[in-house]
């Protein structure tokens, strides 16, 4: 058997022509640091973000006494979630929904307009991946000393700098941890706590859970993360159409490509002088050249690595660029491009955040604040008294969602003669006064006694209607009644 | 045999194998899944010591730490016990009475009763007390046959009726049948009156009427309306037990009488738990 040539130097997967290994391993990349608009950009959108992540648990609003005066609150063991002047309960979940619902459209709507712009600018992989390799950079310094750093033998300076450059990682994977957690508690309690080693096995393995994640996904995973395990770049296509802007290569302008020399002029060639800066700055590891491609997460640094290459070479600029597809093929024919954001695509995708969130404030603005719910009583189902009337009993739950103590007028309608009694409480006739505690549920026993004549068969509907003292609102639950079969 | 050769891609050795031309590389394990394979390893060791590991012939290696989970469980139900003692000590300090008229020691009186009467009650009397025809009364409704004040509720779980107990309920209704007391016709007649007066409409002047003043109203009163400290039920409304409300069911009961019985619950449960009950039970609904 004779074993196939196979350069052993070959890192690369074969392009499909046969006699290369499928195998490839994977190299770390170090991307090359690049000036430029997008750059700057991109520490601001980190800035802003970064910002927004750890000052977010320390807002304050005042929601009155007793009540917690943190702004944005996810208060698992009270059961509430607080945003603001926003005040949820655990079955109001469904405004989470929505939520959620307009982030995705807003995503979509985005990636149709400006291509991956989450991905390269917002998305906290790309935030902390970032942040994590300005450390390096710090530590270690550009792209071609962290490479041969990765390439020499272990020594004291190189262990020395990866140990420094692991505990800046690790302070900042524990303290998103941190901050992550203070959303579910009182944050300056919690801080304190958590330093001093007060806090609950639950909030610190949290913060396990996630500063290891973002340790281990920005600083070791990175652009993996990206190419296998997140979702979104498998179906960005389906978000793109040939209008949409994305970071493209003017191949029109830039082929054929060829290394510049001083000798020669940039006439009769492309533009593109295959300096590789694009390939360098890229933190995915791409050549933009080659197209729109899965790996390619929109960051634009390529722009800006290229854009600095034009100007030395005093050649215009953007032969990388943010442009449609459409456009490219536009240029290549000569033709001035034309950016068209209103097509039925963007239409759709703004008339559907209009409607949910419209739907949402709508619904935020026309919140009842009592909620009541009746339980039918099934064991007994009924009761015969020693006068001949019927009695059944039902669990009354109702949730004053208001910071204030609310009383009621419960009230049985629906069978003639109906009397109620409450377990502790006191009633006359069909009528009974509940109290209930500010931000509770108040639970309470009722029976209800109607006359046999009064009833039909053995199920008779009967509403339980609560009319609130102050603003007179009245909540109603239906339930029925049941009886012995005549 | 195999020849082990070197891969020049991988620079891997090969395991010598060979299927088809395609070489098998004998790629060691990842470094960091045999260091953690022997963290393991010496965790285990370390578990030994600390933890009761091995079997012995009588028992077993206890470990350094004194760990079991028998005594886990000892001391999760000793923090439960901690737990509800300032609710159970206020319980054990009230009377019923007072029970009620506290929101919230009503409330944990409740829940606990419930739970209780779920364990110890639920069997015969049914869930919510709804009763079975026929053998145990219903719970939930306004008739009681020992009484349905809070006194009377906590006295009859505590004793029970009609059991080995000296403080129990005793009384029993004679068997005026099978005794000779009553002729059949006698029986017959007071059924009738005894069904009228169920029906809100006592046959005046019947022969019943009689034999009712005569033989039954000293227990179960002139009227028929009952008399608790005897256990003796209301016979004027449609609330029965051992009766279906007929003619030949009351005399059959007349002739010769079923009772019920109960076991004396103070013999089992603590006085919390039977005070919990009582409220509980109170509050099924026809509590007096």
């Amino acid at each position: 058997m004779s074993t196939p040539k196979i350069d052993p130097t070959l890192k690369k997967p074969a392009s499909g022509d046969g006699g290369g290994p499928l195998y490839a391993e994977t190299v770390m990349i170090h991307p090359r640091t690049v000036k430029g608009i997008f750059r700057t950009w991109k520490w601001a959108a980190m800035a802003v973000l970064l910002a927004i992540y750890h000052i977010g648990p320390f807002l304050r609003w005042d929601r009155g006494p007793g009540a917690p005066n943190q702004a944005i609150l996810a208060d698992m063991a009270g059961r509430r979630g607080y945003f603001f002047f926003l005040e949820i309960w655990p079955q109001e979940v469904y405004y989470i929904t929505g939520l959620l619902f307009i982030a995705a459209i807003s995503l979509f709507f985005m990636s149709s307009l400006a291509g991956r712009v989450w991905c390269g600018f917002l998305c906290f992989q790309t935030v902390y991946t970032d942040l994590f390799m300005f450390v390096e950079r710090l530590v270690v310094g550009d792209r071609a000393k962290r490479m041969a750093m990765d390439r020499a033998p272990w020594s004291a300076d190189k262990l020395a700098k990866k140990v420094v450059i692991n505990l800046v990682w690790l302070v900042i994977a524990l303290s998103c941890g941190v901050g992550f957690t203070l959303y579910f508690g009182d944050a300056p309690t919690m801080l304190v706590d958590i330093f001093t080693g007060n806090e609950s096995s639950a909030v610190y393995s949290a913060i396990g859970v996630v500063g290891g994640a973002c340790f281990l996904l920005a600083g070791y995973a990175r652009e993996q993360v990206c190419l296998y395990m997140c979702p979104y770049s498998r179906f960005q296509s389906a978000m793109f159409d040939e209008h949409s802007l994305i970071v493209t290569y003017q191949d029109w302008r830039g082929e054929p490509r060829k290394p510049a020399r001083k000798t020669e002029t940039f006439d009769n060639r492309g533009h593109c002088i295959d300096c590789k800066m694009c390939v360098t700055a890229c933190p995915t590891g791409i050549d933009i050249r080659d197209g729109i491609q899965m790996a390619c997460i929109g960051c634009a640094l390529c722009i800006d690595a290229c854009n600095t290459m034009m100007d030395k070479f005093k050649l215009p600029r953007d032969l990388i660029v943010w442009d449609s597809i459409s456009n490219v093929a536009a240029h290549a024919k000569g033709e001035p491009g034309k950016v068209r954001l209103i097509r039925p695509r963007t239409i759709v995708y703004t008339v559907l955040i209009t409607l949910v969130g419209s739907l949402i404030v709508g619904s935020l603005a026309s919140r009842a604040t009592t909620e009541v719910k009746v339980i039918h009583e099934r064991s007994p189902l009924y009761v015969q008294m020693s006068d001949g009337s019927i009695r059944n009993g039902y669990v009354v739950k109702v949730s004053n969602m208001v910071r204030e103590d609310r009383g009621y007028e419960l009230e049985v309608q629906g069978i003639e003669g109906a009397s109620l009694s409450v377990i502790g409480g006191e009633a006359s006739g069909a009528k009974a006064h509940l109290t209930i505690a500010p931000d509770a549920i108040g639970t309470f026993n009722v029976f209800v006694n109607a006359p046999v004549n009064k009833l039909s068969g053995n199920r008779t509907s009967l509403v339980f209607a609560l009319r609130e003292d102050k603003e007179g609102h009245v909540t109603r639950a239906d339930s029925l009644f049941a009886a012995p079969e005549k | 045999m195999a020849t082990v050769e070197k891969d020049s891609v991988s620079g891997q050795n090969t395991t010598g194998h060979e299927w088809d031309g395609i070489k098998e590389l004998n790629t060691p394990l990842p470094k960091w899944w045999v260091y953690v394979f022997w963290a393991t390893v010496v965790w285990a060791i370390g578990y030994w010591f600390m933890y009761p590991a091995w079997p012995l012939l009588n028992g077993y290696t206890q470990g350094s730490l004194g760990y079991s989970s028998r005594g886990e469980l000892a001391m999760e139900l000793d923090a439960q016990k901690k737990a509800r003692s300032t609710w159970l000590s206020k319980i054990e300090a009230s009377d019923t009475g007072a029970i009620e008229k506290d929101k919230d020691l009503l409330r944990y009186a409740m829940a606990g009763g419930k739970i209780a009467f779920n364990e110890n009650c639920a069997p015969c009397h049914g869930a919510g007390g709804v009763g079975v025809a026929g053998a145990y009364p219903t719970l939930a409704d306004d008739e009681w046959l020992w009484g349905g004040t809070l006194a009377d509720i906590e006295q009859t779980i505590k004793y029970g009726v009609r059991n080995a107990n000296k403080d129990t309920r005793v009384s029993e209704m004679p068997k005026f049948g099978v005794d000779g007391v009553l002729k059949a016709d006698q029986i017959a007649a007071v059924a009738d009156y005894v069904v009228s007066m169920a029906n809100k409409a006592p046959a005046k002047g019947s022969a019943g009427e009689t034999v009712f003043a005569e033989n039954c109203a000293v227990c179960h009163g002139e009227d028929g309306s009952g008399q608790a400290a005897l256990g003796a039920p209301a016979l004027n409304n449609q609330i029965w037990l051992f009766v279906k409300g007929n003619k030949e069911s009351v005399a059959a009961q007349v002739n010769n009488p079923k009772h019920g019985s109960m076991p004396a619950w103070a013999e089992r449960l603590d006085a919390s738990t039977i005070k919990m009950l009582a409220v509980y039970v109170h509050n099924l609904g026809g509590g007096k």
